[in-house]
């Protein structure tokens, strides 16, 4: 614990600093604003604005891009309550009765309700991930090949288990992102794989391409064509602060959306979308007055909004302490530690503290950051929104084809990037959920490689994936999701994505 | 009866025996000693057999004639001018290309006025150039004639 308290006081010393602490509030500000923008979430964001950090020192741009992540979080909620209008998925939950407490005039004590639940989830889960985090990658060192394989395919089964729609939807799209993730040199042979003469593919098909493609693209594709947006409701300054009724009520629902949410966020997933629902679904369950419950109760918003948060925390836990991304956003926080020289994994601890600490130290900082920003600002962010969407959606294609570009100087990745974008629009059209896509893109290699591995060092025998505790149990872990996923078909009951999406829309 | 998730299942099927008809160019190995083939082919097959349950599946999703596709040519449009930005990137410069585009994008397809279409076309085109390359030093293509 000592020692602990002494490397967050180094981290706290390198985050404080002004040369970093300015990176922080930039990224929590832009983060903000790619939050608050509908149809660019935080993954679109990241991929933007990666070639922004390339000049920077791998702490000040990681202290930037999660700054851009936890800020995105926040501002999802600002469209939610004030437009009926997710800024990211993980916001939908807060329409409902953050809405509703907008239309009813409590639109402030919603948004600073909002605040403060992301400021306490945020900086609870970060104590939570700074004890978890180094002993759990005390204990990954124990992992060989066949715990990591395990691992990674446990990580695709949940994410397609927890994907909005069927899971074999999920899981056809994990397969397609792994099947994209053959393309390039295979690393045990060094045969070309798929690259069809173009050199630009021998390192594989680019994460960042296919990310902005498939959200950043798909999504202007998807809603450039549409009618105009619904009425802004701008809420004035003095109009924030919550009656004590409304601090009552949110009281307890926001400690326990945090812990649902962190809980939830460590696991592999879609940990946000899903710590929002299973969170508003407690909360009506345990309420005196569900009826309440969309038609503005101030519970459906603490609730969902401290989780969504603590699970951004959370899910950092694998990315740091194993090297493994539990979510697409992961993913391409970890494709931007490797840009900027960074082994992510159970060493990075060990082998790179400064950045490790300086990086927890960071989301402390970045969470008192967004607090104090974004409730004041308020109005500012309100006004982006009335920017007409055929004026902004222009600026944000050249953001993206500019983002895709700069990271490898390849026109190459700008078709991947449009190719991707089609495929995200007809998926979408099709009611295909695209994220798995980029978990399995980024995890291909390591899956294909612990795979071949585990049989090299088993002589061919597949029997070490069950003979070894870790990985037998992770592999138990994951059978019994696809039984649970089987389960409706057999029992011919409603599985809870189904039950979770007729209860939402009879709202 | 064409529905939407059928037609994501015969998609599904024809990428992976694409998929697998190329990847079995290269050495397979064993099951046991597998080899550059061996995830492709592994991949390909699950694939195949995720799309003919969909294929076959009771729940088929949305009829496909029920689906309505109202921003459909406003996207493909879209998506022809980011490819004219993808052809002409390199060969006329990061400014002329992006300013092509939006010229075409602000002015023809959102029918904005002509001073705003220029102002914001430009301020665009030579401002995310000037931000990128000349202040955070990320190269931008400049093209045959310097821009």
């Amino acid at each position: 614990m000592a020692e602990t308290i002494q490397n967050l006081y180094v981290g706290f010393a390198i985050a404080l600093s002004p040369g970093v602490l300015v990176y922080a509030f930039l990224g929590c500000l832009v983060g903000t604003l790619v939050g608050v923008l509908p149809g660019v979430g935080p993954l679109a964001g990241i991929s933007l604005l990666l070639p922004l950090t390339f000049g920077l020192d791998a702490t000040r741009a990681l202290v930037m891009l999660a700054g851009i992540y936890y800020g995105a979080m926040y501002g999802g909620s600002t469209t939610s309550i004030l437009m009926r209008i997710p800024g990211e998925t993980a916001s939908v939950m807060t329409c409902i009765d953050g809405y509703a407490m907008a239309r009813k005039g409590r639109a402030g004590p919603a948004l600073a309700i909002c605040a403060v639940g992301s400021y306490v989830a945020g900086t609870v889960s970060v104590v939570a991930l700074m004890l978890l985090a180094p002993p759990l990658a005390e204990f990954a060192l124990r992992f060989g090949p066949p715990e990591y394989f395990a691992l990674l395919l446990l990580g695709l089964l949940v994410l397609a288990y927890m994907s909005p729609g069927s899971m074999l939807n999920g899981l056809a799209m994990a397969a397609l992102g792994l099947l994209l993730g053959m393309v390039g040199i295979d690393q045990m042979s060094g045969f070309l794989r798929y690259a069809y003469g173009l050199p630009e593919l021998a390192d594989g098909v680019g994460v960042v391409a296919v990310a902005v493609g498939l959200f950043g693209l798909g999504e202007i594709l998807l809603t450039a064509g549409r009618a105009q947006p619904p009425e802004v409701i701008k809420p004035r300054l003095r109009d924030l602060i919550p009656s004590r009724q409304e601090w009552r009520e949110a009281n307890m629902p926001i400690w326990r959306g945090t812990l649902l949410g962190f809980v939830i966020g460590v696991i592999p997933g879609a940990a946000h979308v899903i710590s929002t629902f299973v969170s508003y679904a407690l909360e009506r369950r345990i309420s005196r007055t569900p009826e309440e419950f969309g038609r503005g109760a101030v519970a459906g918003v603490a609730g969902p909004e401290s989780a969504n948060n603590a699970a951004t925390s959370g899910a950092f836990v694998p990315m740091l302490a194993l090297g493994v991304p539990g979510v697409p956003v992961a993913a391409l926080l970890l494709a931007a530690m490797m840009i900027h020289g960074v082994t992510p994994g159970p060493l990075l601890i060990k082998n790179d503290p400064q950045i490790f600490w300086a990086f927890i130290a960071s989301m402390y900082v970045g969470n008192f950051v967004l607090l104090i920003l974004n409730l004041p600002l308020v109005g500012l962010f309100v006004n982006l929104l009335r920017i007409p969407y055929p004026v902004l959606y222009p600026i944000v294609l050249v953001c993206s084809i500019l983002g895709v570009y700069a990271v490898g100087n390849s026109i190459v990745d700008v078709w991947l990037m449009l190719a991707a974008g089609a495929l995200g629009y007809v998926l979408r059209k099709l009611d295909f959920e695209p994220a798995p896509i980029v978990l399995g893109l980024v995890l291909a290699p390591m899956l294909e490689m612990a795979l071949r591995q585990s049989l090299s060092m088993s002589d061919g025998s597949y029997a070490i994936f069950v003979s070894r505790p870790i990985s037998a149990t992770l592999l138990a872990v994951g059978v019994l999701l696809v039984l649970l996923a089987l389960r409706p078909l057999v029992s011919r009951s409603m599985d809870w994505r189904r039950r979770l999406s007729v209860e939402t829309e009879a709202r | 009866m064409l529905t939407s998730k059928r037609v994501a299942g015969g998609v599904l099927v024809l990428i992976g025996a694409v998929a697998l008809w190329e990847g079995l160019r290269f050495p397979f190995g064993t099951l046991w000693r597998p080899g550059p083939a061996y995830m492709p082919a592994l991949l390909s097959v699950v694939l195949i057999a995720i799309g003919v349950v969909l294929i076959v599946a009771r729940d088929g999703g949305v009829r496909l004639a029920e689906m309505a596709w109202p921003e459909a040519r406003h996207a493909l449009a879209i998506l022809g001018v980011c490819a004219f930005i993808a052809l002409t990137l390199e060969r006329l410069g990061w400014r002329l290309a992006v300013a092509g585009a939006l010229l075409v994008i602000l002015g023809l397809l959102e029918r904005r006025g002509v001073v705003f279409t220029v102002a914001l076309t430009v301020a665009i085109a030579f401002g995310s150039f000037y931000l990128f390359n000349d202040l955070l030093k990320v190269p931008l293509p400049r093209g045959a004639l310097g821009f």
